[in-house]
């Protein structure tokens, strides 16, 4: 096992700042996912980290020691492609079998060990398959499979969930999480999808033009977002931004509930002119705009079927926000600013 | 369809054939478009071929009007010749030789090309040149290059102090320095093909393939021997079935650097079958002899089509 670590780790393509500046550093054990959306450079850090792309400065640290000038094969290393790339003219036995030939190791003992990783993964009866003749599930497996085998010090996978379909995927995450915690092996996961962070991750690296904007369990990124881009980033719909005088001013659309909702509440009633409404089943969606004295701003409520009071679209209502649940963010840099009260942004 | 039956308007455009209608019935299109292809087959291949096997059963000759079948009596004749068995092993050596060279210089150079470096486009060019100039052009500069006075080889070997400076390597003039010498000319003019056709194969595997191998620990060999090479098969199949194709029955090199010579070392086949046929005007026996091959190279180009299709991954 070993730590992960990069230090003002930069990669440009001629004019292209792909990864601009990025200090991470994992714990041993840990499963850290890098999440942004496409082209925000996640997966060419990962790549950086693999040694498949060389960084133009900055340093990459495997277990203390900084690897940047050593290939692929001697950082300990084992990663799983989106594509999952298996070799398409080998048997699953002999794309499982491939990392460990290429370190000699004896016929025997690959046999064991191709077995005890078809096993982990109950792939057991697809050894003499060709990759063509697998499922999606299937040839995941196979690729983790070959990533296991050599037990590698550190893990990286690069969006390995996102080639299956939805039901699969959420099963797919279930035992990829259980699996990683089983065998407790450092691991770098990319995703540009925020529910598969969420649920995956020990933490979560939020990335966005090559930057990384906040690091911190599923919790902090969500809950205590440290600017306004990963604020509209996490959760859906986004967290809702209001301009009040000297800030922006937040709060997540879950917060946002009919006055009845919060029968002790102490805070100033807001009014909220529904203009859509969306059941979705196990939530409402409230399309609508703020009135006086607040700014005619489009803003959005997500209310729990627990909520039943019963809402037209068309109708003005007045609905309410929880002090703890306001966030307040710098209005020209985006960051996060101290808590103030609501009522003197609005006046 | 009740509807439209017994509507008369209806069946009127139906029957109205234009340009425009006859563009969206395929059944009708493809065969247009392939006629004029078929069409080529037929008269400039397959025409002569069909004449060459009827020619090499008749006593035919330049200035005979008459035509005799004489069954085998062509193939026998010329099997018993020592020309042609010395022809027939030329053919092998020559074929052989220049398809090895080119499969792995092919190789090499399009490894080459696929990595990124500047002035890439200019290299590209360079290797194309032998392909696009045509061919008897670019031989009658072999011909300069390995002329027995004047050849720029020798100069070179000489002012490198490999060879003396009164010694001279008279390239076309010595057998194996003839066959060593038409050879590499024939690598020389199909390097570039190959190349193209290997590159293009090379582009196709996924870059995540590579990636992994990479990963997986896979030294340079290991990685080209077990993941390139194997996924480029189909494509180096065809390439090599070009090659072979080409080398057994093209004699523009040897037609213009040694007519076959010296004492045949050089004759191959397709030479020897133009200098009987053609030159010497017994078209019959020259028939037989172009014919001498024909089953073989079927069984080859069968051979490697199918294991071009098996070796297919995806």
């Amino acid at each position: 096992m070993a730590t992960v670590e990069t230090r003002n780790i930069r990669k440009s393509f001629g004019s292209v700042q792909a990864v601009n500046g990025v200090d991470l550093s994992t714990k041993e054990g840990e499963f850290l996912v890098l999440l942004g959306s496409s082209g925000c450079g996640k997966t060419t850090l990962l790549r950086m980290i693999a040694g498949l792309e060389k960084p133009t400065s900055g340093e990459v640290l495997i277990a203390g020691e900084v690897v940047n000038e050593m290939p692929p094969r001697a950082r300990k290393i084992a990663m799983v492609f989106q594509s999952y790339a298996l070799y398409p003219h080998m048997t699953v036995f002999k794309n499982i079998a491939f990392p460990l030939k290429a370190q000699r190791m004896g016929t025997e003992a690959i046999r064991q060990k191709v077995e005890w990783a078809a096993g982990l993964f109950g792939i057991e009866l697809l050894l003499h398959r060709k990759p063509r003749q697998l499922s999606g599930g299937e040839r995941q497996r196979v690729a983790l499979a070959r990533a296991v085998v050599r037990e590698p010090a550190v893990f990286l996978l690069d969006e390995p969930l996102s080639n299956l379909d939805a039901k699969l995927r959420a099963s797919a995450r279930d035992e990829l999480q259980q699996f990683q915690r089983r065998i407790g092996t450092t691991t770098i996961y990319v995703t540009h999808d925020q529910v598969e962070a969420m649920g995956l991750g020990d933490r979560i690296a939020v990335m966005q033009h090559g930057k990384v904007r906040q690091i911190g369990t599923p919790m902090e990124v969500y809950d205590e977002p440290a600017d306004t881009f990963v604020a509209a980033f996490l959760g859906s719909p986004p967290m809702n931004l209001m301009e009040g005088k000297d800030c922006l001013v937040g709060f997540r659309p879950e917060h946002f509930l009919p006055k009845e909702a919060f029968p002790m509440t102490e805070a100033a009633p807001v009014p909220f002119r529904v203009t859509r409404l969306e059941y979705l089943g196990a939530d409402r969606l409230l399309y609508g705009v703020l009135e006086r004295p607040f700014p005619e701003q489009k803003v959005i409520a997500r209310l729990p079927s627990t909520v039943s009071i019963p809402i037209q679209p068309g109708e003005r209502y007045e609905f309410v926000v929880q002090e703890k649940d306001l966030r307040f963010f710098d209005r020209d840099a985006g960051h996060r600013t101290e808590a103030r009260p609501l009522v003197a942004q609005f006046a | 369809m009740k509807l439209v039956q017994g509507t008369a308007p209806v069946k009127v455009a139906s029957r109205r054939v234009t340009f425009a209608h006859l563009r969206d019935r395929e059944e009708w299109l493809g065969p247009l478009m392939i006629a004029p292809a078929i069409l080529y087959i037929v008269l400039v291949v397959g025409f002569p071929f069909f004449l060459a096997i009827y020619y090499s059963f008749s006593d035919i000759t330049l200035g005979s009007r008459s035509l005799g079948f004489v069954g085998l009596k062509n193939f026998a004749a010329v099997f018993g010749n020592t020309n042609f068995r010395t022809a027939l092993w030329n053919t092998f050596v020559f074929a052989v030789g220049s398809q090895l060279l080119v499969l792995v210089l092919a190789n090499m150079l399009a490894l080459a090309l696929l990595k990124d470096f500047r002035g890439k486009w200019f290299f590209r060019l360079l290797i194309l040149l032998p392909w696009v100039a045509p061919i008897s052009l670019g031989t009658i500069g072999w011909l300069w290059i390995l002329d027995s006075t004047y050849s720029v080889i020798n100069w070179t070997l000489q002012a490198l102090r490999i060879i003396g400076p009164k010694a001279r390597l008279i390239w076309l003039g010595v057998p194996y320095l003839a066959m060593g010498s038409i050879i590499t000319v024939h690598v020389w003019r199909l390097l570039p093909l190959a190349t193209v056709i290997i590159l293009a194969g090379l582009s196709s595997i996924p870059r995540d393939i590579h990636d992994a191998a990479q990963v997986d620990g896979a030294s340079f060999w290991r990685h080209y021997f077990q993941i390139t090479m194997p996924l480029l098969l189909p494509v180096a199949m065809v390439a090599l079935l070009f090659g072979v194709v080409f080398a057994f029955t093209d004699m523009t090199v040897i037609y213009v650097l040694t007519r076959g010579g010296p004492y045949d070392t050089t004759q191959v086949l397709a030479s020897l079958a133009f200098f009987t046929g053609v030159v010497g005007g017994d078209t019959a026996e020259g028939a037989a002899i172009s014919l001498y091959l024909f089953p073989l190279l079927l069984a080859v180009a069968i051979a490697f089509l199918r294991i071009a299709r098996r070796s297919e991954v995806t």
